[in-house]
């Protein structure tokens, strides 16, 4: 009776869990399909979900327009080479402050994240014509930096949180057989924190590789990541659907690919002190 | 002596984050600040006069402000809201026992990952667009008037997008915490005889409040400076009926290229995130720390 | 001196060494003459061994303040922008473009067309080459119009246009009389209600500066506007710009549509037009008062004073608007697919009026319009359909926004225009207005 029952909710619950999440995944799923179709079957009414001519013609289209491998590649540098850069610098400091805390700390952290809370607009003037007057415009470096900077207390604080979570006991044990800080470090934490900062790392490439107002603002043509890509289709031109959504397959694909082989990595450090 | 050493140490791993944010928020913030001060427009060059405070006078004043103002609250509260419970009721159901767990975790992690600007131009065109769009046809084929989302209910259409951004996010946040929920306890409670509703109510909810606030605390950090979005779907109107306060700076320093007006209402949305940091902080003290 | 023989020792150079070549950053709209000119770009790239091409391709409101920013912080981002008659005066008066004046020996200044020609020009001197020009027009469906039992003039009234929109409306079938820009932006709904205004007898300011947007000729403007497209236009009017706008007139859903007289060879093309075969144009209406409600409008290529580049930016944009161009064009794409609007020879070429249906009406419309005297009574501003000083793309979107709620059925017409007579003053008033 238990066992019948307990079938007939995992099955309720697998039916309900399937809906939802393909609701959710829908739209995803329905640009991919449009980008295959002609103009005239993306708007046609019935709309056809499989069945039409599949074709690649706006992907061709779309990559002779402007240069995808090169918007791609950008996107890379950029998101990849800022979220390293960050973790250099906010590895020590979370360490720092995770096993180290004063009273001070937390002011830090919040403080830190508060930087994040700057509406960018305000402050894009005075960042235009710095990076004018350093040469930066339009440069992977100028990027890089910028990137680094937004998104540091964001990786300061998601790896506090995962740092936070390692007993200090453990510490106190290695440094009673004399361990060095050094040592501490690298055998110590280091394997302990890894999922913590891989998860830190993707959950930043993806930040990064999303971030469309400095991108596209302090870019024209040698450093335009994705989101310049695609914001040459920001408003229609005749019929434009199968190329909007073969431009936006094009621009989302390597950054679902790579969270969706990552997922486990990234949901394990995702805990943000939520778990206790 | 070996505690001095390590204070050190750690102050000096500490200090390159520290000084690198006080710069990034410093050096810009001064110059914003000087600029709100002058009279400032990027279409009229050489000498900028000293105007005092009427740029703030001029901001603040602005019918548009008020809107924009309850525009970020309603946006921000209303997002936070469908989060939270869509994700807490996706986190329970994601922690059932269900055929094919992975591959559904998969597509409900989906919509993270993409860009702000396309999920904008592909809810805006191919869903909610009142002619093409899929909602226009399966409201005629139902026999309805089809709904024009944004420009009926620009502000609730932004939220649909926005919300569906973000649901993932706080469903793997709290389908984590869920997970570290202790079962046995669970059990203990419902040989107790504890009904489903009162052990979700007295037990999960309050496990859950850790991670509640962390997704409040990241949301909210994005959702105050959403952008994209706006630009890409509405342009803020009709009238002001979707513009928030950073989709108002950004008109006035980049339509109107006033960049001393700009400043002067960057630098209120500077205020107005402080007073929202406190605010959080307050909130999240007990629980960040620990 | 010693310039020109650095200039004619960087020459020899880079003729010599194709391995330095310059790189050109232009920076254009994504409407499809320009996607045609960025195909075709090779041409220039082969002419032109030492320069190479990067393009910068945007929607047009990105493009205008990534161009706009760079050029007023001299952030020498760009070589080439693609820029309207809006900008052009407001620039060049403030130095921030270089006069065109080494064009290509053979470019023939005297071949564009004179009304396009006197909008680009400041002091005396081109400050930025035509790429392609338009005015305004009515397109509308033969079909469906003979179907209603009507006939349109080559000259309709407003009054004809209502009849005409009622006729033919038949939202069972999703085909809509009219379609009208209703999407906020100065050069988006304000464009079209701007123009439309002059021919109602508004203005936006008078001889001292003073806002009119509370006059009663704006209110018949923008209630006629209003009750046209809520009674006979399609849904969600009021986000529709031009693109959206050409999209529903070639899926077959308007029976009208005045708009650009760029979008002639776009509807009248089988390959992206549904009915492509069924399209007549005629000029935009007009109310009886002596002006029509038609505008003026020039994407042009010009050479920002912060380029390092100026030689090879010169010859690129002497290229792309030459008549060199406009004949390659027609060879590689079609004769009705050349830019139009600039050039008188293409007007005097049979085999084009003959390709292009819509020829003959561009002609007409661009010849009437008149950016010095848009308006029935006088007023202290140029421009048709926007008002040339820097302030405009401020006020134009702001007020914009608020009668795109008044067709969103959000407020009144009357308290649409009471609200933007004070945004308007506001602004005025911030910036100084009037000023002697």
């Amino acid at each position: 009776m238990s066992i019948k029952n307990s079938n007939r909710s995992k099955l309720f619950y697998t039916g309900l869990a399937w809906l939802i999440s393909t609701a959710i995944f829908f739209p995803i799923l329905w640009t991919f399909l449009t980008s295959f179709k002609t103009e005239a079957e993306a708007i046609s009414a019935p709309p056809s979900l499989f069945f039409f001519d599949w074709t690649l013609e706006n992907y061709r289209e779309v990559m002779e327009r402007s240069p995808y491998f090169r918007h791609f590649w950008n996107s890379v540098v950029i998101s990849v080479g800022s979220s390293l850069l960050g973790l250099l610098i906010a590895v020590p400091a979370a360490w720092s402050m995770a096993f180290n805390s004063t009273k001070r700390t937390k002011n830090i952290l919040m403080w830190m994240l508060s930087t994040k809370m700057l509406p960018p607009v305000g402050v894009l003037i005075p960042i235009y014509l710095l990076f004018r007057d350093l040469g930066l415009l339009d440069s992977l470096t100028g990027l890089v930096v910028i990137m680094t900077l937004i998104n540091l207390p964001i990786m300061t604080w998601m790896l506090y949180t995962y740092f936070k979570e390692i007993p200090g006991e453990i510490l106190e044990a290695s440094r009673m057989d004399g361990a060095t800080i050094g040592e501490e470090i690298l055998y110590v934490l280091a394997p302990i924190a890894l999922p913590g900062i891989a998860s830190t790392l993707l959950l930043n490439i993806i930040l990064a590789w999303n971030e469309a107002f400095w991108t596209l603002i302090l870019t024209a043509a040698k450093a335009a990541p994705l989101t310049a890509f695609i914001a040459s289709y920001s408003s229609p031109e005749g019929l434009f659907y199968a190329k909007l959504s073969a431009a936006s397959t094009l621009a989302i694909a390597p950054i679902i690919i790579l969270g969706w082989f990552s997922q486990k990595q990234l949901v394990r450090g995702l805990s943000f002190g939520a778990v206790k | 002596m070996a505690t001095n050493n390590s204070r050190a140490l750690a102050r000096a791993m500490l200090s390159p984050a520290v000084i690198l944010l006080l710069i990034w928020m410093v050096v810009p913030l001064v110059m914003t600040i000087y600029f709100s001060f002058l009279d400032y427009n990027l279409f009229m060059p050489g000498e900028h006069d000293f105007i005092g405070l009427l740029n703030y006078e001029f901001f603040l004043t602005d019918p548009a402000f008020v809107d924009s103002f309850f525009n970020t609250i309603i946006l921000v509260v209303g997002v936070l809201f469908i989060t939270l419970v869509g994700g807490t009721g996706l986190a329970i159901l994601l922690d059932q026992a269900i055929y094919g767990r992975n591959f559904v975790r998969i597509m409900v992690l989906a919509p993270f990952f993409v860009m702000p600007t396309v999920s904008a131009l592909v809810w805006k065109n191919m869903f909610m667009n009142p002619v093409n769009g899929l909602f226009a046809y399966f409201a005629t084929s139902l026999g309805f008037e089809p709904i024009d989302f944004l420009s009926q209910m620009p502000l609730t259409s932004i939220i649909i997008i926005v919300s569906w951004q973000w649901l993932p996010f706080a469903s793997l946040i709290l389908l984590t915490a869920i997970q570290s929920l202790d079962r046995e306890q669970l059990e203990a409670a419902e040989l107790d005889g504890a009904g489903k509703f009162s052990r979700f109510r007295f037990m999960v909810l309050p496990h859950l409040s850790r991670a509640m606030t962390a997704v409040v605390l990241i949301e909210t950090i994005f959702l105050l400076s959403i952008f994209a979005e706006i630009l890409v779907t509405t342009a803020g109107g009709p009238g002001n009926a979707s513009t928030n306060i950073s989709y108002l700076i950004y008109s006035q320093s980049l339509l109107e290229f006033d960049v001393g007006m700009g400043s002067a209402g960057g630098l209120v949305a500077v205020i107005i995130a402080n007073i929202v940091a406190i605010f959080l902080m307050r909130m999240i003290g007990k629980n960040i720390e620990g | 001196m010693l310039n020109k023989l650095c200039i004619a020792m960087c020459a020899a150079l880079t003729v010599s060494l194709p391995v330095l070549a310059e790189t050109l950053t232009i920076a254009t709209v994504n409407n499809g003459d320009m996607v045609i000119m960025k195909e075709l770009s090779d041409d220039f790239t082969k002419k032109n061994p030492g320069i190479d091409l990067e393009w910068v391709t945007f929607e047009e409101n990105i493009l205008r303040q990534r161009v706009t920013t760079d050029v007023a912080t001299k952030g020498g981002q760009y070589d080439v922008m693609t820029i309207g008659t809006y900008e052009v005066p407001i620039w060049a008066n403030r130095g921030w473009l270089l006069p065109l004046d080494k064009l290509d020996a053979n470019y023939d200044l005297d071949d564009l067309l004179p009304a396009v020609r006197d909008g680009l020009t400041v002091n005396d001197k081109l400050h930025a080459a035509p790429f392609y020009a338009e005015s305004s027009m009515v397109m509308y469906r033969t079909d469906l119009l003979a179907k209603a039992g009507l006939k349109m003039p080559k000259e309709p009234t407003w009054k004809f246009i209502e009849k005409a929109a009622a006729a033919m409306t038949d939202k069972e079938n999703s085909v809509y009389g009219i379609c009208l820009r209703g999407k906020a932006g100065w050069g988006e709904n304000m464009a079209l209600l701007t123009a439309m205004s002059n021919s109602f007898g508004a203005r936006w300011f008078d001889e001292n500066w003073e806002p009119q947007l509370d006059s009663k000729a704006w209110h018949d403007t923008v209630d006629y506007y209003v009750s046209l497209l809520q009674n006979y236009g399609p849904p969600g009017a009021s986000s529709n710009g031009f693109n959206e706008n050409l999209a529903l007139f070639q899926t077959g859903k308007c029976g009208m549509w005045i708009d650009a007289t760029v979008a002639g060879s776009f509807i009248s093309n089988p390959e992206d037009s549904e009915v492509a075969d069924k399209v007549g144009f005629a000029l935009a209406p007009d109310n009886g008062l002596g002006k029509r409600g038609n505008w003026l409008w020039a994407w042009s290529l010009a050479v920002p004073a912060s380029t390092k580049k100026s030689e090879a930016a010169m010859k690129f944009v002497s290229w792309a608007t030459s008549k060199e161009y406009l004949a390659l064009v027609a060879k590689e794409k079609g004769l009705a697919k050349v830019p139009p609007g600039t050039r008188q020879s293409l007007y005097n070429n049979p085999a084009y009026m003959e390709a292009s249906p819509f020829a003959q009406i561009t002609l007409d419309s661009i010849n009437a319009a008149d950016p010095n005297n848009p308006t029935v009574d006088p007023v202290p501003y140029v421009g048709i359909q926007y008002v040339a000083i820097p302030e405009f793309q401020g006020i134009g979107t702001a007020v914009g926004r608020q009668l795109s709620a008044v067709l969103a059925g959000q407020m009144s017409v009357k308290e649409g225009l009471a609200r933007s007579q004070k945004l308007v003053k506001r602004s005025m008033r911030k910036a100084g207005y009037p000023k002697n």
